[in-house]
């Protein structure tokens, strides 16, 4: 699916802070949150690029930074080789015709007071009234095509007048799938849309996803929590640690030869739903918990948890190593040169020096 | 990981009846239920949303709000001896002393204004009369080395929001041991927390059974973490247990067409490939309001046959323990007497 090497959508050194602010009536900045910390992809047509990471690690504001929801503080989002960062607001509408989101909560993000098919065809309503649509559409045509996308999704069309609370969660998340499909958009950013789901819901709406995926050619990215439905939807999984990407892989490699201590801990906690197979699991119990985003770091971000920590990465922060064109990892354990024989003395008169 | 059949069964519940009066009609939350749970033991109890397994555990701990809701039938027995007939003041005795609980959210289960400390010398000084503030400090401090939370004795003092959600799950879980109670409840203990956190959590309540002989009832909806941690497993479904049975024996044999899609559906880290498609159960569950009396399963059953849209299934033992409520595995012949007498009664 990569072998198209032209990618739809290049994010450069992304970062993402969020203003502390203290005292009430000048509001002095304090600090900042770095929720998005300098991340670099590419997403390559009809692929699925998955990220994974705990609660806090940014990957939600990833994707809200690529649509432009947030304002980057700095790098670039270029989508079809437009940098949205630096966009104006007529080039912004017509890219998010083709960039779409699902969000997590289907009770939230659906307006209680409108019908079905209002929420439908809002997209293609609004699209069509500042005429940038190719073909104007008519309100017949907008009807046509909302009962056309319910079928499509899995809802009976002969609900389209009722409002989100008469469905269920399932439901609702085939009702916000509906709407991001309404304007045939190129790429679907999906921020855990089957999180909040049971079980045996979930496992239709990731088939409706892939369905879906075949038939018009999308591209998604794909947020969760669950490495396991991570790797069941991604062609290329993306691991991140408080506001950075500490691996890139292929989704074959990255689960079959986790290279970053971080995921090969991660993929070690993740329950696996067999009682024979997990009594003979060695699980890699990290300690503590994940550290707040507020403070700038000069080492690697993962060092106070990472069971394989030596000096030098106190004080440096790891690159990404390029190990073959289907695996990138932020690690010095992978540089070329040694580092565990440096003491800590060495390493920080090494950043010292750089430093200067 | 092992059965424990000679360890005393420390609590038994008895074709427990749960239901809450609604404008629109009954709910059966919960509809016949039987489970009993071995010292040391952990048992799974596992169902998708509202499928019942919080009003069971809250009925054990008689926490029901009524109304609308009601015990309505069975017995919970704790040695023997049925905490549903113990007055309101008798039962406070019995809730942190002897059956303990930890929910899912700790946020909303520690109080916001008051110190851990406050909050950990109340729980033990209520149920212990005659420990002194000193005792009970030294105790709780105790309790938090226990659980893993370092230098606790600096931070017995601070206040909830001062922790992390999974630091705070911690504090839970010593609360609710530091009565030294013989049965754990756990609701959902590590939905809310990160997979690296929540095998943290896991791995604590699992030593804590071990050295304390505590047993455990864990529920939750991930299949995963039943089969790390429990011994039995009772799955779920519209208020009632429609299949019990050994962890072990459950995962190699599910015999409910509903367990076996749920472990189906679920997608596997160690064996599915991109592009597999799932396995899904169609439909979604039932309305648990005036649920008609027969398996409220069949809707979504490919192999539903008529008896199944009539009456509800039997719970058979197949062997090895292992309960199922399904017609699929009862003789033919009790299926057809079923079916008529069923006829018979709807024309009469």
């Amino acid at each position: 699916m990569s072998t198209n090497k032209i990618p739809l959508l290049e994010v450069k050194d992304l970062k993402q802070h969020f203003p502390i602010t203290s005292g009430s009536i000048l509001q002095k900045q304090v600090g900042a949150i770095r929720a998005v910390d300098g991340i670099s992809f590419d997403v390559y047509p009809g692929e699925t690029l998955g990220i994974v990471g705990e609660s806090g690690c940014g990957k939600s504001t990833t994707v809200r930074s690529i649509s432009q929801l947030y304002k980057p503080t700095s790098g670039t989002v270029k989508f079809n080789g437009v940098d949205l960062v630096k966009a104006d607001h007529r080039t912004m509408l017509k890219a998010r015709r083709d960039i779409q989101m699902i969000f997590q909560d289907p009770y939230a993000s659906l307006d209680p007071r409108m019908t079905v098919r209002s929420i439908i065809a809002e997209p293609m309503v609004i699209y069509n009234n500042r005429k940038l649509l190719e073909k104007p559409m008519s309100s017949i045509e907008i009807e046509r095509r909302v009962e056309e996308l319910m079928e499509r999704v899995g809802l009976n069309k002969a609900f389209k007048n009722r409002y989100p609370h008469e469905f269920s969660g399932g439901q609702r998340q085939r009702i916000g799938i509906a709407r991001a499909l309404a304007l045939n958009p190129k790429i679907i950013l999906a921020d855990e849309p089957v999180s909040a789901l049971d079980v045996s819901i979930q496992s239709q709406i990731l088939n409706l996803l892939s369905d879906l995926q075949k038939e018009f050619g999308l591209t998604y990215i794909f947020i969760a929590h669950d490495l396991a439905v991570i790797q069941h939807i991604s062609t290329r999984v993306a691991v991140m640690y408080l506001g950075k990407i500490v691996e890139v892989s292929e989704a074959v490699q990255l689960y079959d030869n986790p290279l970053h201590p971080y995921t090969i801990a991660l993929l070690s906690a993740a329950p696996i739903p067999d009682p024979q197979i997990e009594r003979e699991r060695k699980r890699i119990i990290l300690t503590g918990d994940v550290p707040s985003p507020d403070k700038e770091r000069n080492g690697c971000y993962f060092y106070d948890r990472c069971p394989k920590k030596m000096p030098w990465c106190s004080c440096h922060i790891p690159p990404m190593f390029k190990m073959n064109d289907k695996q990138e990892v932020a690690c010095w354990l992978y540089d070329q040169t040694d580092h565990s024989k440096t003491t800590m003395e060495e390493a920080q008169a090494d950043a010292a020096k750089v430093q200067n | 990981m092992s059965m424990k059949p000679d360890a005393k069964v420390v609590l038994e519940v008895k074709d427990l009846k749960t239901y809450f009066k609604t404008d629109a009609g009954v709910v059966k939350a919960v509809d016949g239920v039987s489970f009993s749970v071995r010292e040391g033991e952990t048992i799974g109890i596992v169902g998708e949303s509202g499928s019942g397994k919080s009003v069971t555990n809250l009925s054990v701990m008689r926490l029901i709000p009524s109304p609308p809701g009601k015990i309505v039938g069975g017995e919970v027995l704790f040695e023997g001896k049925d905490i549903l007939k113990l007055t309101e003041k008798q039962m406070r005795s019995y809730r942190g002393n002897k059956i303990s609980m930890i929910f899912q959210d700790p946020m909303t289960s520690l109080n916001p204004f008051l110190k851990i400390s406050t909050q950990m010398i109340e729980t033990i000084q209520l149920h212990e009369k005659d420990v002194s503030k000193q005792e009970a400090l030294e105790r709780s401090i105790e309790m938090l080395k226990l659980v893993g939370i370092p230098s606790a004795e600096k931070r017995i003092q601070s206040y909830p929001h001062q922790f992390s959600g999974g630091m705070r799950q911690r504090v839970m879980i010593a609360m609710a041991l530091s009565c030294n109670a013989e049965v754990l409840v756990a609701d959902e203990p590590t939905t809310a927390l990160d997979v690296t956190i929540q095998a943290q959590i896991l791995e604590l309540i699992q030593k804590l059974s071990a050295q304390m002989g505590t047993a455990v009832i864990l529920i939750t909806h991930d299949l995963g973490v039943v089969a790390g941690m429990c011994d039995q497993v009772c799955v779920m479904y519209a208020g009632r247990i429609v299949e019990k049975a050994s962890t072990d024996e459950l995962y190699a044999r599910p015999s409910h067409p509903y367990t076996e899609g749920l472990i189906k559906s679920v997608p596997r880290m160690d064996t599915s490939k991109k592009g597999d498609r799932l396995f899904s159960i169609e439909g979604q569950p039932p309305n648990v309001i005036d649920l008609p009396p027969c398996c409220p399963f069949h809707p979504r059953c490919n192999r539903a046959m008529d008896v199944c849209r009539s009456v509800y299934p039997p719970v058979k033992n197949i062997g090895n323990g292992h309960e199922v409520a399904c017609w699929l595995h009862v003789e033919e012949q009790e299926r057809a007497q079923a079916l008529a007498n069923d006829k018979q009664e709807e024309k009469a």
